[in-house]
Formats: structure tokens, C-alpha cells, sequence
């Protein structure tokens, strides 16, 4: 009885042959995450996944700070999903959450309105002479990496596991809003039991920790961080959820969100640098990786490759604690081992 | 029953966000907004429903509909399944439509079409590393400082095409592409918007 209830919260991911769609501010923070995802996909996972050029932003930030009209990113997805149809694909993978959501509220939409979906179609060729399927199947890159989690593990080097003590990890998991609460059943084990990056810290050999605001936004707000002056939102929401987690002393944190990522590593330091005060005992402050990142370092990746050397909030710690081996003088080298000067240390936050 | 509650049905996300609302509150209990502003969903929902052409009037002038941060958290617990941060999305779009938004707000906008609403129609892209400028986003700390004046140097390494041609994080997207979404934006209405927002004076 409990697996039938259960396959209830399970959605239908793809196995295979995915057109893969870049993530704006994913790229711009965390470009070595997304060529990680494409590394295990093809490398580890030997799946078909195509990176396309012409891709270009769906507009969500702008449809959820009321500067992009709905029948605008409605035909801005509609260009997305031609430019999948002209490929032959089917199934559709965006890197970003904002994406996911507006890609889903899209095709929902359309599924209730059909005279929208023709209106979207007239709209597109009108403006571009395309045409579009809609997808058979929308998976986010958490969704293929929780899915094949078991295979991955298999070719992994370490596990979430402190070696010192030989106790799994303790995980903060941070699941992006717009990934399960606008259609829940879109998500792993829907908004109440939001499973995909659990099931990853799970099968990997961590904890994970639940904690009062687990489920609490980071606080980006879009137009609250657009905009200097209303800033004040999103760091209030993100230091709600540090205050609600420090007393579980999480190893580091995961999430499957762009924005979320860089909020909970930055809003750290910026809060450190305000009040003097770091979530994490001894002052270093508490990493956040990226599920890719998460995956990339258990699989051996190097990880001045994955980026680890861009988050505010330094990795070394919770390296030496998994094992893994990295060489520190490579941290702040360019390409080809250019030796570029070490960035300025923050105030308060330890490096 | 008013001209602002037929306007706002005309919306096509009106009648999915908003069914039948029973004040339970429940949307408010959850909002991350209304923890931190004067902003509660459940009278969001309540005021449009009840159909009043001055009370919407008023909420349509309101700052409370800008509270918002669109994280969706309503949309998980309504028991009635309405999505009070959708009818914000249309509110605000009528708010705009009608002038009914005050200088502070309308200068936002302006600000956010200004940005990151050219950067889609010049770049592409909502977000890039040229368009996070460290001076404008003290929060981002020394290491996006750092990142971003060697960003030449270390983007290759973590596998990304800086400003090059064919696949990759942070390419250039080839003028084709953005020929196209321009002429999205001309059909569907997207460019009036976004002149509307910019020819709004300081």
C-alpha cells in the first residue's frame, strides 16, 4: 500500500535524447555546474543530450517583475520549443527553475485555453515563421540526476560521509519554489515531500536535515532584488532560514535553483559583513553547492573546474572532510595555469 | 458587478487563480511577503472577489500589490485552489495598463525595463556577467569582484564560451536570435510594454 501511495508523488522523467536549454543566471554564476551536468550525461551516463546555440532567455524573470507580458513569454517559449521541434527532440530540459515553472504554467495553459496555444502558434510564425511541438515530456536537470542517481553512484569516488567520524554528512537540501509549488505534481514527491535532491543525499550517503523553514523561500522576490533599494526582503527571507537551520549544524547545503544558490552563499557574507555573525561555529559560514557540484565532486571532478572558487563561501573545509583531493594552488589560476591575483578577503566571513 | 472585475476576468489567468476564496487565511500564513510588508493575500483575494469597482480601484493604486515576491507559496495551500501571487501578476498588469501606479513604482519599472528588460532585447539574456556590475551589487562580495575582472581568464575554465560563437554558458546569441525575439516582442505586445515602462519620466 505505502509504494502505491508513494509512485502518487513520483513524476515521469525521460530516459533519454533531451534538447537541453541554458539557465541565464545559472550561466552567469555557475557555468561549471551546467558543464558538469553535460559531462556526467554524456561521459558517465552516455546519454544523447543536445546544447543548443540559439537558444536564448525564456523571459520568466521578466514575466514575474511585470516588465514581459504574458503573450510575450508565451511566444518567447513557443521559439524555444521550435527551435527543440527543428531538432527532433522531444524532451525538453531546461537548467533553470524560474524556467521550469514558466515552461509548465505555459503548456498548462494551453492545455485549458486552446485558443491561446493557436493564438501562441499564429503569433510565432507571424513574427518568425516557425513552427512548434509541445513537448512530450519537461524534466529539470535535478530531475535526470535524481533519476539516474543510483548509476552515478557507481562510478563515484567518495561519499557524503565525514571521514573523520565516519557519520554521513549532514545536508541542508533547498528545493527552488517555482520548481514544485506552482504545479506541484511537476516535482518529485510533489510540494509536501519535495524528494529529488533528498533522494540524491540519500543515495549518496548523507543526512538530511529537516528544520522548521526548510520549505521557506530564499528570498529573491524577483523585483525585491531587481531593485537595490527593496533588497532588504531577500536577505530577511534567507536569514530567516539560516537562523532556523543553524542549530542543526548542516555540513553545507544543496539546492536545485540558480538564484537560490548564489542567494544563500552571498546573503552570508552580506550578513556577516552587517552584523558580524556567520550561521555556522567557526566562522568560515556554511557552503552552498549546486546539485551538479554536489554530484561533480563525489565523481572526482576538479573542483577549480566546477567553480567552487566563485562562491563567496569556501569549500576547502567540507572538502577535507569528504576526502577529496584538490591542489589549493590551482584555486585562483585561469586557463592553461595563469596565475591571477588572489580576490580580496572578505571582513568577517573566514577563507 | 464593475468594470475592474470584467477587465480583470478578460485576463486569461483569472478564472485558474481565482475560484472562490473562503478567508481561511491560510495564503497569508505562508507568505514570506507578509511576514516582512503590509501585505495580506487572503484580502488580496477577498477585495476581488467581492466585486467592488471602488475597493478594486483602490487595491489596483495600492503598494501592497507590489509586495509580492512571486515565490508561489500561496498556490501549495490554498484549500480552494486559487493562486493569490497569479492575481497580483494581473492586478499589476492593469495597474500599469491604467496608470494607476504611483512615481515610486512607475520609476521602478521604468529602472527594470531599463535593465534587464534592454538586456534580453540587446543581449539575450535576462542576466549576464558584463550586465552584474560589483559596484551596483555590493552583496555579491569580493569573489564576484575578483570573477568578474578575470572573467577572460577563468570562464574557459570552468568550460564556458565567453562572448564566443556556437554552444556554451555565456555565448554571444547570434543577432538572428534576437532579430526574432524583437519581432515576438512587436507582435505580442511585448514592446509597447516595454516602451511604455521606459517613456515613464523620473
Amino acid at each position: 500500500m505505502e509504494k502505491r501511495y508513494w509512485n502518487e508523488y513520483q513524476k515521469e522523467i525521460a530516459d533519454d535524447h533531451y534538447f537541453y536549454e541554458r539557465s541565464c543566471i545559472r550561466q552567469t554564476f555557475f557555468p561549471g555546474s551546467e558543464a558538469a551536468f553535460l559531462r556526467m550525461m554524456r561521459e558517465v551516463l552516455h546519454k544523447d543530450i543536445y546544447d543548443e546555440e540559439n537558444a536564448h532567455t525564456c523571459t520568466g524573470i521578466g514575466y514575474h517583475s511585470d516588465f514581459v507580458p504574458l503573450e510575450t513569454t508565451m511566444t518567447v517559449v513557443a521559439r524555444l520549443f521550435a527551435l527543440m521541434t527543428a531538432k527532433g527532440y522531444t524532451n525538453y530540459v531546461p537548467s533553470c527553475v524560474t524556467s521550469f515553472g514558466i515552461f509548465s504554467e505555459m503548456v498548462e495553459m494551453w492545455e485549458h485555453h486552446p485558443e491561446l496555444l493557436e493564438k501562441t502558434r499564429e503569433n510565432l510564425y507571424k513574427a518568425t515563421g516557425r513552427e512548434f511541438k509541445i513537448p512530450e515530456n519537461i524534466a529539470h536537470p535535478s530531475d535526470i540526476i535524481y533519476k539516474n542517481r543510483e548509476e552515478l553512484k557507481k562510478s563515484m569516488k567518495y561519499q557524503l560521509v565525514n571521514r573523520f567520524t565516519g557519520k554521513p554528512l549532514r545536508v541542508v537540501e533547498h528545493v527552488g519554489c517555482h520548481y514544485a509549488k506552482i504545479f506541484p505534481e511537476k516535482g518529485v514527491g510533489k510540494s509536501e515531500f519535495p524528494y529529488v535532491l533528498a533522494g540524491m543525499i540519500e543515495s549518496w550517503g548523507g543526512e538530511v536535515l529537516d528544520y522548521p523553514e526548510r520549505r521557506h523561500c530564499c528570498g529573491f522576490g524577483f523585483r525585491h532584488y531587481l531593485l537595490q533599494e527593496n533588497r532588504g526582503y531577500s536577505v530577511a527571507n534567507t536569514k530567516k532560514k539560516f537562523e532556523s537551520m543553524e542549530p542543526y549544524e548542516p555540513d553545507f547545503i544543496v539546492t536545485n535553483c540558480p538564484g537560490c544558490a548564489m542567494f544563500m552563499d552571498k546573503w552570508q557574507y552580506t550578513i556577516a559583513e552587517m552584523e558580524n555573525k556567520t550561521f555556522d561555529k567557526d566562522g568560515y559560514g556554511i557552503p552552498v553547492l549546486t546539485y551538479e557540484e554536489m554530484a561533480g565532486l563525489l565523481l572526482g571532478y576538479d573542483p577549480w573546474q566546477l567553480g567552487l572558487q566563485l562562491h563567496q563561501v569556501q569549500s576547502e573545509n567540507l572538502m577535507n572532510k569528504i576526502g577529496i583531493k584538490y591542489n589549493p594552488d590551482e584555486k585562483y589560476c585561469g586557463v592553461d595555469g595563469k596565475i591571477l591575483p588572489s580576490p580580496e578577503k572578505p571582513r568577517v566571513l573566514k577563507q | 458587478m464593475g468594470n475592474l472585475y470584467n477587465l480583470l476576468m478578460q485576463d486569461a489567468r483569472f478564472n485558474d487563480a481565482m475560484k472562490a476564496c473562503m478567508n481561511c487565511g491560510i495564503c497569508t500564513a505562508i507568505c514570506p511577503a507578509a511576514e516582512f510588508f503590509d501585505y495580506d493575500p487572503r484580502r488580496i483575494c477577498d477585495t476581488v472577489q467581492r466585486k467592488n469597482e471602488n475597493d478594486i480601484e483602490e487595491l489596483l493604486r495600492s503598494d501592497m500589490i507590489w509586495a509580492c515576491g512571486q515565490c508561489m507559496s500561496c498556490r501549495t495551500r490554498c484549500p480552494r485552489g486559487n493562486t493569490a501571487g497569479e492575481i497580483i501578476l494581473i492586478l499589476r498588469k492593469y495597474a500599469i495598463q491604467l496608470g494607476y501606479v504611483d512615481s515610486t513604482i512607475r520609476e521602478q519599472e521604468r529602472r527594470m525595463a531599463a535593465a534587464q528588460g534592454e538586456n534580453i532585447l540587446k543581449t539575450g539574456y535576462c542576466v549576464h556577467p558584463d550586465l552584474v556590475d560589483p559596484d551596483q551589487h555590493p552583496e555579491q562580495g569580493p569573489i564576484w569582484k575578483w570573477y568578474t575582472k578575470n572573467i577572460i581568464d577563468i570562464a574557459p575554465k570552468l568550460g564556458a564560451n565567453y562572448h564566443g560563437e556556437g554552444p556554451g554558458a555565456l555565448r554571444q546569441i547570434r543577432q538572428e536570435n534576437l532579430d526574432e525575439i524583437r519581432r515576438i516582442y512587436e507582435v505580442t505586445g511585448g514592446m509597447e510594454h516595454h516602451n511604455r515602462l521606459l517613456s515613464e519620466e523620473e
